[in-house]
């Protein structure tokens, strides 16, 4: 079996995110299940920042935290991560010499052979590739392919430092490294939770976003935006999240299906609009990457804290629906499913996300195109005589058309209104609105998928998560059943309203999993299905969960 | 033909008996009889205040959102829809104080709509407070010993940023301000009436305060230059222009390029949706050159 941990480590702007991603996508592209993500501070320049590629035979989506090879780009970096490399494994430096070292002056290669230091990423992948026992082709495929576009004097060049890089480490390979990567049959798309997100909006005939810088949610706009006139999407940065949210909710009235994406402290200014969207019923799909939090938080870091705000957001009662998707090819899913959603009842409908899920590259062997769905709900204007935009109707959802689309009047407000979109005070009529908004509730609840069911049946304990870290639950928990445990997994993904679920078994004990420090999951369960927790695995010190972490912490407490 | 009838609103009027905003409501009903736009070819947005309960009183599209935020929801309406006339009608307090970012955004985006601000220098629904273009010194229901901090100078603001079409009018003025709503909304591009609206009841100034110190703008006002027409836009005490201020020509940076033929036509539904094949296309990029090669080759039969 093949289960390898590399760690390429260094300052900001040294480029470990080039070296990383450039071996990521070799592996990947030699039939490797590769699973990659970062972890690193806020700041363009300087500070200690790793880039974790793991490459395996078995799909494993998460992350390992022992490393069998590490890359040092400075000796920060090299103090810093070095208690993660096994007692076997191998360290590839610039300077340092001894037994399990393979000495690789980048730079002076990069000066020498090249002329410039910056083509001292490339010698650095190119030794990787050489310690990992990649074929050297499999390497210069992938450069020629990340430089496209750039000069063939360029892509050369970045080939040649690949190779000066790779034959360097060669030589001092022999009877240090063990390792062999050859090519395999299989293909993968390697893809990010931003990326994939930004394509399952895209799918679901997403034609419009407007969003506010803000990591770890950057990426979907910027994704959009490039390739904005092949999906005929209109991209617009905000000049704050509250207006990212009204022209969302502006578009999504005028006929198009929106969306918008930030983070936390974000999403707090967009609250007002999200009520905005409960009130005027306006479908709008918001993507809420957390990161930790409160305030500023560590802005380049990960944590699940905003779950019970997400279930709040807004002032008033109003339904809406959070999503958590658990990796990238569940969030392409995911999200087409909140749009179809949010347009069928008339709702804001917000995706989790976070740092973790947001920016690491996963495997995934195929997306389910062919279950893709065009789904439509607007009324036919020809049946509607006395249009009323806010018909009380027995489901709670009433006719939409759009401005413009007939010669019906298309009139919504956000204060309380009639059945026509005018501001009512008629205290009655206010009360059947209530009502009928939150009748959405009940036939939405029906939609909502049960939550993941993994070896719960022969379970005694049952880990109970939600979110992006489904995969590290996974595979602890087939970790904890190979040591003699009977232990299985209830996955949430689809989380408010939840599903219509009975937990299976009153002997069995259920331990949460959660990145956050109040078990906000925890307090969901328990208003919603009474249950009680026996035990919680949290993790709130910036970093995603993984599987040692989960079973440290159910070992040892 | 469209008839002043035709905008004819069922809806109970809410604001006070006497109110200048009557007269702003009557001067946008002839502007678009004027225009011969008939009632589903409107949209009316709006925010929070009296000014923003205007849309109740106009039978046409509406959507009345939250306070200040009445500029993003148009901007988006007029990106999706550009075959139907987006007018923003809002407030001193709306536009100009909670929603101030948008005002100035919106200068840089010239987004294809008109923008109607009723302006009576006094908080109106909330009974009485200063508002962002209330005189220095004025008392108000708030402001006990008088406002202390300066009035923001909108019209100054809108074109030093080279909004395309600014203007003043008076909801007194009603041939006037009529001939103005209708060169507005016939602009392409962002188009900005300030209209003064005295408020008979919080006002800091009664009707004849204003009407002592307005007059229009001399026929020969060349609104083309920049320079006079900033000079004439901070010109407020003893005498008060009104007319257009300043225009360019420049076109609406942003438009709904996607968006120009009716999304409502059946033929063009594909198009709300990007193909599988694009999709997939686009998903290729997240595998190696040689393996999309490969895949390519395999969808036509090669391999």
């Amino acid at each position: 079996m093949i289960d390898l941990n590399i760690v390429v480590s260094g300052a900001a702007g040294q480029g470990i995110q080039t070296i990383g991603y450039v071996l990521a996508k070799t592996a990947s592209g030699a039939g490797y299940n590769v699973f990659a993500w970062q972890e690193y501070e806020s700041r363009v320049r300087g500070g200690c920042n790793s880039y974790r590629i793991r490459v395996s035979d078995i799909p494993a989506n998460s992350p390992l935290i022992q490393a069998d090879i590490l890359v040092a780009l400075n000796a920060e970096s090299k103090r810093k991560y070095r208690p993660l490399l096994k007692a076997e494994g191998v360290l590839i430096d610039e300077q340092e010499t001894g037994e399990r070292v393979i000495t690789v002056p980048f730079e002076q290669i990069a000066m020498e052979d090249f002329g410039k230091k910056l083509f001292a990423n490339t010698v650095a992948a190119g030794a990787l590739a050489a310690v990992l026992g990649l074929e050297l082709e499999a390497l210069t495929e992938v450069i020629a392919d990340e430089f496209a576009g750039k000069s063939d004097e360029i892509v050369d060049t970045n080939r040649a430092a690949a190779a000066a890089g790779y034959s360097r480490a060669k030589r001092s390979c022999e009877g240090v490294c063990a390792w062999t990567l050859p090519r395999r049959a299989q293909t993968h798309y390697l893809i990010t939770g931003n990326e994939a997100l930004a394509l399952g909006a895209a799918a679901a005939g997403c034609r419009f976003i407007a969003a506010y810088p803000m990591t770890p949610s950057t990426g979907i706009i910027t994704f959009l935006s490039k390739h904005k006139e092949r999906l005929q999407i209109f991209t617009e940065q905000a000049e704050d999240e509250i207006a990212a949210i009204n022209m969302a909710i502006g578009a999504s009235y005028a006929g198009v299906r929106a969306m918008t994406a930030t983070s936390g402290g974000g999403f707090s200014l967009m609250t007002e609009g999200i009520s905005l969207a409960g009130m005027t019923e306006t479908p709008v799909v918001i993507v809420l990457g957390q990161r930790p939090a409160p305030a500023t938080g560590l802005p380049t870091r990960t944590e699940q804290a905003d779950l019970l705000f997400a279930v709040n957001a807004g002032h008033g009662e109003f339904p809406r629906l959070v999503f958590a998707p658990a990796d990238p090819k569940d969030a392409f899913h995911k999200i087409t499913r909140a749009f179809n959603l949010a347009e069928k009842y008339q709702i804001p409908a917000i995706v989790l996300s976070d740092q973790f899920l947001a920016d690491s590259n996963s495997t995934v062997a195929d997306f389910e195109l062919e279950t893709l769905r065009h789904e439509t709900y607007t009324a036919a204007t020809a049946e509607m005589v006395d249009y009323r935009r806010y018909l009380l109707t027995e489901t709670g959802i009433s006719p939409r058309l759009f401005p413009g689309q007939s010669q019906q009047l298309v009139c919504c407000d956000s204060d309380e209104h009639d059945e026509y979109g005018h501001i009512t005070e008629d205290l009655t009529l206010r009360k059947r609105m209530v009502e009928k908004r939150l009748r959405k509730l009940e036939g939405l609840r029906d939609e909502i998928q049960p939550p993941e069911d993994y070896r719960v049946r022969e379970a005694e304990d049952v880990l109970v998560s939600w979110g992006s870290s489904r995969n590290a639950v996974l595979e602890a928990v087939d970790r904890l059943n190979e040591q003699g445990n009977a232990v299985g997994m209830l996955h949430f993904t689809e989380l408010w309203p939840l599903p219509r679920f009975t937990f299976p078994d009153e002997q069995q004990q259920y331990h949460l999993v959660e990145s956050n420090a109040t078990a906000q999951f925890g307090r969901m369960l328990r208003s919603e299905y009474g249950l009680s927790v026996t035990s919680k695995i949290a993790r709130y010190d910036g970093l995603p969960l993984d599987y040692e972490y989960i079973m440290e912490v159910w070992q040892h407490g | 033909m469209v008839e002043l009838d035709d905008y004819q609103s069922d809806a109970e009027n809410q604001w006070c008996p006497g109110c200048s905003n009557f007269g702003i409501l009557k001067a946008m009903k002839n502007a678009l009889v004027a225009l011969d736009k008939r009632p589903d070819e409107i949209c009316l947005v709006s925010g929070i205040g009296q000014a923003a309960k205007l849309p109740h009183y106009l039978r046409c599209n509406f959507f009345n959102g939250l306070h200040g935020r009445a500029l993003p929801i148009a901007t988006a309406i007029s990106v999706v829809s550009p075959h139907v006339t987006t007018i923003v009608v809002t407030g001193d307090g709306d536009c100009y104080g909670e929603g101030g970012n948008h005002f100035v955004h919106t200068f840089r985006r010239n987004p294809d709509l008109t923008l109607i601000v009723h302006n009576n220098q006094i908080y109106g629904l909330t009974k009485g407070q200063a508002s962002p273009t209330t005189d220095a010194g004025e008392k108000t229901r708030l402001q006990f010993e008088g406002v202390k901090i300066r009035p923001l100078q909108p019209l100054a603001l809108a074109i030093l940023h080279d909004c395309p079409f600014v203007a003043r009018g008076f909801a007194g003025d009603l041939k006037h301000l009529t001939e103005l709503f209708v060169a507005a909304i016939q602009f392409r591009g962002l188009s900005y009436v300030d209209v003064i609206q005295p408020c008979i009841t919080w006002g800091t100034h009664p009707i004849s305060w204003y009407r002592d110190r307005i007059y229009h703008l001399p026929p020969g006002y060349n609104p083309h230059d920049k320079d006079t027409a900033l000079k004439k836009a901070t010109e407020w005490g003893e005498r008060i222009p009104i007319g257009i201020f300043y225009r360019t020509e420049e076109p609406p940076h942003l438009f709904g390029e996607y968006f120009r033929a009716s999304i409502y036509d059946g033929a063009l539904t594909a198009l709300k949706y990007p193909s599988r094949r694009a999709i997939a296309e686009l998903l290729g990029q997240f595998k190696t050159a040689k393996q999309r090669g490969e895949l390519e080759r395999a969808g036509r039969g090669e391999v």
